[in-house]
Parts: C-alpha cells; sequence; structure tokens
C-alpha cells in the first residue's frame, strides 16, 4: 500500500559548514566574547612553552658558544672535615694530562681588599675578592677584556690589576689607566674584562699577576680554583682523572665541577615553574571552554523556533546536530587560532625584550589547535544533541 | 479509496497528549486527492493545529494510520519523515519564520537545503520561484525592507521551491491586512491552477469560503465536509459571510 520513499534528506558539508558560520555571523559580540575564552587559555599556554623553549634555545646557544667542556677544580673538605689546600703545582699538573687544552689556576687572597681609594677604610671590602691569575685564565675561560689588555709577562709582577665586569663597577672603574687600592699598594687598571657565564666569581674579582700576589702576601699562594678545559668528548674521563693527577695522596680531597652542568640545573628548576604556569593556563582553557558550551547552550534555547523551521523545510535530527557541533567547533577553532597568534606575538615579545632566539616547537602550535577542536567537540556535544531533540512542531506553535 | 491520487489520507487518526490524556484529535479520516485545494476550519482548541502536524509529519498520530502521497509515516524513522518534508511537503507560516538579515533569494533558497542541491542551483531555483510569486524585483531585500505581505510572498516561495505535491498553510493570512491577505489568497489559487495540493488551516470563515472544499474541526472530530454536501458547514460558513 505504501510506496518506498526514494529520496533522502542530504545536507551538504560545504552547506554544514555555511550553516556554522552564519550562526556565528549573526551574532558576532557574542561569537568574539566566548571565543575570547579559549583564546586567553591557548595563549597563555603557548606563551608559557614558547617562552620556555626560546629560553632553552638561549641557553643551548650560550652552552655551544661556551662549550660544555671547562670544569672547575677546587679543594674540598678533607675526611675529617677539614679544608683543604689543592698544591702550588695543581694547575702544571693537570696540564701534563692527555686531553687536556688547557689549565688556568686562581688563588684568592684572603686578607686582602681592594678599594676605590686610601680614603676607604680597609673594613668595607664591598664584597670583592682579590685573586692571582695566571697567563692561560683568559684562554682557558674563554673570557673577553671589555676594555684595556690582560697581563704581559712584564706586568703580571708590578701593581697592574685586571677586573671583573662587577669588580669595575664597585670600584667605579669605567676605563683602564685608573687607580685602585689593594692591599696597601696603589695599582693601575689594566683592563676591564666583560661577564664571564660560566665563571662568574670572576666578575666580583680583582685580579693580579701571580707574582705580584707573592709579593703582596710574602709567601707563594695555593689556587683556589683550577680551571681545566678538556677535549669536548673526553670530558668525562678528564674529570676522573684530575683528583688523582692533582693530589695522588688524597684524590678525594679535590672536588671538580662542571659550570654548564649547574646552568642546566638552573634550566631544569625553571621547567618547574613553566609546569606551574602550563596548569594555569589549561585552567583558562577549560574555563573557556565552560563559556563555549554555556554559549551553544544559549544559542540552542533560543532559537528552537529556527530548528523547528529546519525541521519543517527537511533537516533530519542529525542535520540540526551536526549544524551545532560545527558551530562550537568554528567558535573554538577561531578563539584557537587567535589564542595561537596572540601566544606567538606574546613570545615573541619577550623573546625579543630579553634578546632570545624566537623558538616555539610547530607540535605546540599544531597542538594547540587540536586541543580547541577537541575541546569545541566536548563543549558542542551536549547542545547539539538538546538541539536535535526539539521536536518539530515547536515551528508552528504561536 | 484510491490511494494513487490521494496526496493525503489519514484514517482514524486519534492523538492525546500527557497525563491523563487528552484528546486533540479523535477518530478524523481525511482524504486529499491530488491537485485538491481545501480549508480546514475550526475555532481555536479544536484540534487544527494537531491536525497541521499530524499533516506535515511533524508529528505521529497515538492511533490510525497517515499517508502523505503514498508513503505510510508509521513505517518512517525520523530521516525518512524529513525526506518526506524536504522534497514533498511545503509549510507556510503565520509568522513567515524568514531568517532576518539574509536576503530573500537566500531564505527562498533554504527551501532546498536540505535536498542536496548544490547552492548555485538553489539560488536559481530560488529566483524562479521569486518569479512565480511575483516578487523577483525584492531578490536582494533583507525581510525588513519588504511589507508583510511580501514577506508572506517570500516564504511561500519558499515552500514551493522544490515543487512539492503538498503545500500545508497555516493561516497564512493571519498577520496580514485585508488586502495583502487577498493577494496571498490569489497566489494559493494560482498555485493550485499549477495543479499543487494546498490545505489551508485557518480559524477564518471568510478565507475558508474562498477555497473550493472546506473541512470543519470541532473538539477534535470532523464536523462537516463541503465535499460531502453537508449543509451545516455551509450554513455556519455562508452565515459567517
Amino acid at each position: 500500500m505504501s510506496r518506498a520513499l526514494g529520496q533522502r534528506s542530504r545536507l551538504r558539508w560545504s552547506d554544514v559548514g555555511r550553516l556554522g558560520v552564519v550562526g556565528l555571523v549573526a551574532r558576532p559580540t557574542r561569537a568574539v566574547l566566548s571565543a575570547l575564552g579559549i583564546a586567553i587559555g591557548i595563549a597563555a599556554m603557548i606563551a608559557v612553552v614558547g617562552i620556555s623553549t626560546s629560553s632553552q634555545a638561549q641557553l643551548r646557544g650560550q652552552l655551544d658558544a661556551l662549550g660544555t667542556n671547562l670544569l672547575v677544580v677546587s679543594a674540598g673538605k678533607s675526611f675529617f672535615g677539614e679544608q683543604t689546600e689543592l698544591p702550588v703545582s695543581a694547575a702544571a699538573s693537570t696540564r701534563r694530562l692527555a686531553d687536556v687544552e688547557g689549565a688556568s689556576a686562581t688563588a684568592e687572597l684572603q686578607d686582602l681588599g681592594a678599594y676605590r681609594s686610601e680614603a676607604v677604610p680597609k673594613t668595607r671590602k664591598g664584597g670583592l675578592t682579590v685573586q692571582t691569575a695566571d697567563a692561560d685564565l683568559l684562554d682557558v675561560l674563554d673570557a673577553r677584556l671589555a676594555l684595556g689588555s690582560w697581563f704581559t709577562a712584564g706586568t703580571a709582577a708590578y701593581p697592574v690589576v685586571v677586573l671583573g665586569s662587577d669588580a669595575a663597577e664597585v670600584l667605579g672603574v669605567t676605563e683602564p689607566g685608573r687607580h685602585v687600592v689593594v692591599g696597601d699598594t696603589v695599582h693601575v687598571v689594566a683592563g676591564i674584562l666583560d661577564r664571564v657565564v660560566l665563571a662568574p666569581e670572576i666578575d666580583a674579582s680583582v685580579l693580579v699577576g701571580e707574582a705580584e700576589g707573592a709579593a703582596l702576601t710574602g709567601a707563594p699562594v695555593h689556587p683556589t680554583s683550577v680551571y681545566v678545559r678538556a677535549t669536548e668528548d673526553e670530558v668525562s674521563q678528564v674529570r676522573d682523572l684530575v683528583p688523582r693527577t692533582v693530589s695522588p695522596a688524597s684524590p678525594s680531597d679535590v672536588d671538580v665541577t662542571r659550570p654548564s652542568d649547574a646552568l642546566s640545573a638552573k634550566q631544569a628548576a625553571d621547567q618547574a615553574f613553566t609546569g606551574l604556569l602550563l596548569g594555569l593556563g589549561s585552567v583558562a582553557l577549560l574555563v573557556g571552554g565552560i563559556g563555549v558550551a554555556n554559549t551553544m547552550v544559549i544559542s540552542v534555547l533560543e532559537r528552537r523556533r529556527e530548528i523547528g523551521l529546519r525541521r519543517a523545510l527537511g533537516a533530519a535530527r542529525r542535520h540540526v546536530r551536526r549544524q551545532f557541533l560545527v558551530e562550537a567547533l568554528l567558535l573554538s577553532l577561531l578563539g584557537g587560532v587567535g589564542g595561537v597568534v596572540l601566544g606567538l606575538g606574546v613570545t615573541a615579545v619577550f623573546a625579543a625584550v630579553n634578546g632570545w632566539p624566537l623558538s616555539v616547537p610547530p607540535v605546540v602550535l599544531v597542538g594547540g589547535i587540536v586541543a580547541t577542536l577537541a575541546i569545541g567537540a566536548l563543549a558542542g556535544a551536549w547542545p547539539a544533541v538538546r538541539a536535535a531533540r526539539i521536536p518539530p512542531t515547536v515551528a508552528l506553535q504561536g | 479509496m484510491s490511494t494513487t491520487d490521494a496526496v493525503v489520507e489519514l484514517r482514524d487518526v486519534t492523538r492525546t497528549y500527557g497525563h491523563p490524556p487528552t484528546t486533540a484529535l479523535d477518530g478524523v479520516s481525511l482524504t486529499v486527492r491530488r491537485g485538491e485545494m481545501l480549508a480546514v476550519v475550526g475555532p481555536s482548541g479544536s484540534g487544527k493545529s494537531t491536525m497541521l502536524n499530524v499533516l506535515g509529519t511533524l508529528d505521529r498520530p497515538t492511533s490510525g494510520t497517515v499517508h502523505i502521497d503514498g508513503v505510510d509515516v508509521a513505517s518512517c524513522d525520523d530521516d525518512e519523515l524529513s525526506a518526506l518534508r524536504a522534497h514533498r511537503i511545503g509549510f507556510v507560516f503565520q509568522q513567515f519564520h524568514l531568517a532576518e538579515g539574509r536576503t530573500t533569494v537566500d531564505n527562498v533558497a533554504d527551501g532546498l537545503l536540505y535536498s542536496g542541491v548544490p547552492l548555485r542551483e538553489r539560488r536559481e531555483r530560488a529566483v524562479e520561484a521569486l518569479q512565480r510569486v511575483g516578487l523577483d524585483h525584492r531578490l536582494r531585500h533583507v525581510p525588513n525592507q519588504l511589507s508583510g505581505g511580501e514577506r508572506q510572498r517570500v516564504a511561500i516561495a519558499r515552500a514551493v521551491v522544490h515543487r512539492p505535491p503538498l503545500l500545508l498553510a497555516d493561516e497564512p493570512t493571519g498577520n496580514l491586512d485585508t488586502r495583502s491577505g487577498r493577494s496571498v489568497v490569489e497566489l494559493l489559487h494560482e498555485l493550485h491552477a499549477d495543479g499543487t495540493s494546498i490545505v489551508v488551516i485557518t480559524h477564518d470563515n471568510e478565507l475558508a469560503l474562498q477555497l473550493p472544499r472546506r473541512v470543519m474541526i470541532r473538539d477534535g472530530r470532523l464536523a462537516g465536509d463541503s465535499d460531502t454536501t453537508d449543509e451545516r458547514l455551509v450554513v455556519t460558513a455562508g452565515g459567517a459571510a
């Protein structure tokens, strides 16, 4: 009696997309505001990750430039807890090791202070240390002079100093040729160093030649630190060999550290902070997702008539469901793209201000977009199902 | 009662709502022949809205059978009923239900949205339909630039753009002044002359009298049919006019 229905209700995918766009464009302010929630969440996460990766890229670049093959040898505590001393010959014996490219010793002259002038009381040392340096120090640390010159064979035995960058600032020295007081003697400033990233203790030091140091204290001084440059691939072996070489009698009294490890460790500590910020970002994203869900629920309530009309025009439930789901997805995508742009912008500004290279892994950007789509699907699913459940008879009511 | 020339066939249709059940339609049987034009007349609360919902497959009867263009509604799932509406039924509403901010052409083209017709062809056919209702000079206007009568014409164009065998109109002149209302009725007569079966649901006896056949509904039951020469309906309608 009844004949089979040959036709189907069919909505083209291009039309589904068009419906979603039309639905959003019809209420632009609402669309922008609810997309903003998602955008802020995504922007926060991208900026946090971007700033972290940019600073890592900066560190990597720095370590590449500085090298990770610098070791610092210092005197440790003995088995009985007493402070030990490095032998005077520590640098010389280390230099004889295979795979050591260079070694240089510094010795702190603990009783001496450095002062701007003779009028400054001797107790006000200003946090500076006076150290002896040998001729190789500049090469081994790969340090650079900002101004002036390093010790020569001639000046090393005379009252001449080279200042670390902080020391120059504290002593108010802006150019070579000025005078400072070390101990009780006036010294001439020969040069001022740039910042030494791998050995920051040098920055706060007033350096004198070894012979001058001996003259100031009246006795040969034991080195405090020996800086060692090893062949890049053999750093670990050298690190193991150094204590026995420096102090064959009690190698356990010798400490060896690798400053580049400390920089990396500092970076790792920053990572924990990044995790916290990332958590905050995901909370923002969650709130944004709830905003989208809320917008969609309200939209469905307001558009019961439109839904009824569409049903009367032949829309199947799945078509109504699709329309609202696509609208939610587009809304989230709008927020996601906006957030990625915003996040990249914030990262770029932050990196530029800090002089870092801009480095955001593409996977983070793609992940951000994918995350917003997932949020859109989650936030839109329930409103879409509700919309599809609205009976078609509402189109004819009142 | 042959089904081949019936575009609508209701048999013993009953529709009840809620608990305790209230009966909106009570054992209604009605046949609308292909190409026929009729009015379903009744006061508010008589069950005519339910009748329209059932005729338009927007609602299913509690008992009884409904055939639309030969298709048994009871055998259809949501998808198939939607297809039936998309291809074989056109709706005209009292409140027009046009999308604000979208042009006349786009509003009419939406009548083909769920038939899977590509956008370009939808628009071409929308222009044709607008020519049919005499609005081809208003293609780029949006609804609030149109008069009430023009808006209803746009809605009618949307209802017939897919050339359905059955057009259902719910109080099509209810929101219009007399003159606009008259022109809309004229348009329905023209569409009827072109072969469309038209069912107009109204409480307005004057409107009903302008149509070839009138079916009276009261308290959910058929109270008269001008086709079966029921004198009461003719008298009632004549008295109102």
